[in-house]
């Protein structure tokens, strides 16, 4: 009895090392994919490092359809996969339900807030983000005239250009600023021809700056505006170096970091909410090479004060999924 | 006399045309450099091979069943609704409203209200473009899929501004309440074996109770008649008193309604929720199983299982197999819709000679 006893005891304790040593983590991507040239590609870029610096490996997956929702997070969960990345905020719901069937396996959702024990919900303060690329905008337009192209009409993008618009005002209260969304489709996200179209539009209307949150949309918006002669914003990654001269900056947002934290501090990685705003640099805007000429000192200053003023509380960019309201038109 | 025998029509054309799309996708897998012969052990195992596979199957099959059958009902009048997705979106903000203006005691009570509002909804949504067909003969084919881009505009306006829920990033409504949960196979008949988690729910049988209705209406009832004559002339119908415009009407109003009916299974039976695009292109893969299914209940219905087969297998190749992205599984699936729809002649011509050629010598 007590050997049969120390034998279960020995399987039990392997069965255990087994399966930590298997824990791998996992990501899974939205229905963008993951060469999106934004959002899930900037999570994939995450995860890449991750596995550049470990040597380790990872399991992925890319959904086809939001039924998979739960059942990619299941199998992840069933094959014994810890950390599991959720990229997308789409993803919230079906993890509020699949993350209480698996207590021991630690799940992490970027861009959404999943109320339970074993997730880690990490959210990005865009708005800041985009409130400092509008003051950059706003001091480097000449006409007064910026523009907005977003992908959808949907809470996440509005926060972008919320922030921009408070941020733009800021600097010039007598500023126009024209909003455009693509389309209703998810296809909106992948139309740089739209987005090339929107941004001639802004500009037969004087828009000399134009901030594009659109995933592969904006790739269309930055080459329209170099070829228009005017200045442009990238969005989530930095990207300045598409077009030297005509991006003015980047407003990134540092979801490579946050699957390359959650994949380095693997199963173990500390749950709850967290915030990713400009204290915690999840989001900001870039400066490199590309751009140096771009920017002056002058404006560089201004933005670095009110982003240190942010980050004190004496400035409050509003947030327009509080309430769904923009205090600024 | 150049006629083959039906069961070729039915069963070997479509079998052939699925062994060339199985044959020129091996040939992709194994140009990107995994087996083909373990692909499609994967790709069969992991859609049929257990009760969780099946329950996926079933339910993606549930989809298409709704899907085809709306393309088939239009097809017989010589409609081409190639709006079934539009359709089916509004089909799912139907149940939307149906589940959360509502608190429902009972998901029986609430399943047939959902039925009906689906319905009128996806109904509603193609009586525009018939009436246009009818009265003005603006092309079915444009109106129809210009609908579907209509219908993808309201949902996103509606889910953003009317039914998100205050706080939540994401555009879709809130969960429905309990009594509008459909129970799933799971729940249902516990003895098979699916999964507690698993998606296939009542709606399936919903789906087949659709198939026969279908068969009903088309085979055995005057109106059915009336619609297969007008299809397959119209002068003839005319002139033996059939009124063009009814029948245009009453087509699209069925074909609309059961596209509309998808959305029991995807948004009332598996999210539980309005998400933006419910239909995932599951509008689209009804004219390829109407095709495939030669606009009969019985073929749609095993036309569909094939589509549920592929998707679910496909998305177990993409678990299993990291090599196979999802575009190449997309490309499986379009080599199986090209092959069994747009070129069916390809095969059809020669079997038909060999058929001939037979008959003649014996």
């Amino acid at each position: 009895m007590t050997l049969f006893k120390t034998f279960l005891g020995t399987a039990a304790a392997l069965a255990v090392t087994a399966g930590a040593a298997l824990a791998d983590p996992a990501i899974i991507f939205d229905l963008g994919g993951k060469f999106d040239r934004s959002f899930n590609e900037a999570a994939f870029n995450g995860a890449e490092l991750w596995a550049e610096e470990t040597g380790g490996s990872y399991r992925e997956i890319e959904l086809q359809s939001d039924a998979q929702r739960e059942q990619a997070m299941r199998r992840l969960a069933e094959a014994g996969s810890n950390p599991i990345v959720m990229a997308g905020f789409s993803q919230a719901s079906a993890l509020s339900v699949v993350a209480p069937d698996y207590p021991d396996t630690t799940f992490v959702i970027i861009d959404g807030v999943v109320d339970e024990p074993n997730v880690r919900s990490v959210i990005f303060q865009e708005h800041e983000g985009s409130y400092l690329v509008g003051m950059l905008a706003a001091m480097a337009s000449e006409s007064g005239t910026v523009g907005f192209v977003g992908g959808m009409d949907i809470p996440l993008i509005s926060r972008f250009g919320c922030g921009y618009a408070q941020g733009v005002r800021a600097v010039n209260p007598d500023a126009t600023i024209i909003q455009n969304m693509t389309g209703t489709t998810p296809a909106a996200w992948n139309d740089p021809v739209r987005g090339g179209e929107l941004t001639r539009t802004q500009i037969s209307q004087g828009a000399d700056v134009v901030f594009a949150a659109a995933g592969g949309t904006g790739l269309g918006v930055l080459q329209t505006a170099e070829d228009e002669g005017i200045f442009s914003i990238g969005v989530d990654s930095n990207q300045n170096y598409l077009h030297p001269g005509s991006v003015l900056t980047s407003m990134v947002k540092r979801v490579d970091v946050a699957v390359h934290e959650a994949f380095t501090a693997g199963a173990d990685v500390e749950t709850g909410l967290f915030v990713m705003g400009l204290a915690e640099e999840g989001v900001g805007f870039a400066l490199d090479d590309n751009n140096a000429e771009l920017v002056t000192e002058d404006m560089i200053a201004a933005v670095n004060d009110a982003r240190a003023a942010i980050i004190a509380g004496e400035i409050s960019v509003h947030n327009y999924t509080e309430d769904g309201m923009c205090p600024v038109e | 006399m150049d006629k083959m025998p039906k069961w070729a029509d039915v069963a070997l054309i479509p079998f052939i045309n699925l062994l060339l799309a199985l044959i020129v996708s091996g040939l992709v897998v194994l140009y990107i450099g995994e087996s083909p012969v373990e692909a499609m052990t994967i790709m069969v195992r992991g859609a049929v091979g257990s009760a969780y596979g099946w329950g996926y199957t079933l339910y993606y099959a549930t989809n298409f069943i709704f899907t085809g059958l709306a393309v088939a009902v239009a097809f017989h009048a010589r409609m081409f609704n190639i709006g079934g997705e539009g359709q089916a979106a509004l089909g799912g903000l139907g149940v939307a409203v149906v589940c959360l203006s509502v608190g429902w005691p009972h998901w029986s009570m609430a399943l047939i209200a959902a039925v009906l509002g689906s319905a009128a909804f996806g109904a509603a949504w193609a009586a525009v473009p018939a009436y246009l067909q009818a009265k003005r003969g603006s092309h079915i084919v444009i109106t129809t899929i210009m609908f579907n881009f209509i219908a993808s505009a309201l949902l996103v306006y509606l889910l953003v501004n009317v039914f998100r829920v205050p706080g939540s990033m994401a555009p879709e409504t809130a969960r429905f309440a309990e009594g509008a949960h459909l129970p799933n196979a799971h729940a249902i008949a516990p003895w098979l074996g699916f999964p507690r988690s698993t998606p296939l729910n009542v709606s399936f049988l919903v789906a087949l109770v659709a198939c026969l209705f279908v068969w009903l209406l088309i085979w055995r009832t005057r109106l059915g008649y009336e619609i297969r004559a007008f299809g397959e002339s119209e002068t003839a119908a005319v002139y033996a008193g059939i009124n063009p415009v009814r029948i245009i009407m009453i087509s699209m109003l069925i074909s609309g309604g059961l596209a509309g009916m998808m959305a029991i299974n995807s948004v009332m039976g598996e999210a539980e929720r309005l998400v933006l695009d419910p239909v995932q292109g599951a509008g689209f893969v009804g004219i390829a199983v109407a095709l495939m299914g030669r606009s009969h209940p019985i073929g749609v219905l095993l036309a569909a299982v094939l589509f549920g087969m592929l998707y679910q297998g496909g998305a177990e190749l993409a678990f299993d197999m990291p090599g196979v992205s999802r575009e190449m599984l997309l490309v499986i699936q379009a080599l199986v819709i090209l092959f069994t729809g747009a070129l069916d002649n390809m095969v059809r011509s020669p079997v038909q000679r060999m058929f001939l050629a037979m008959r003649k010598e014996g």
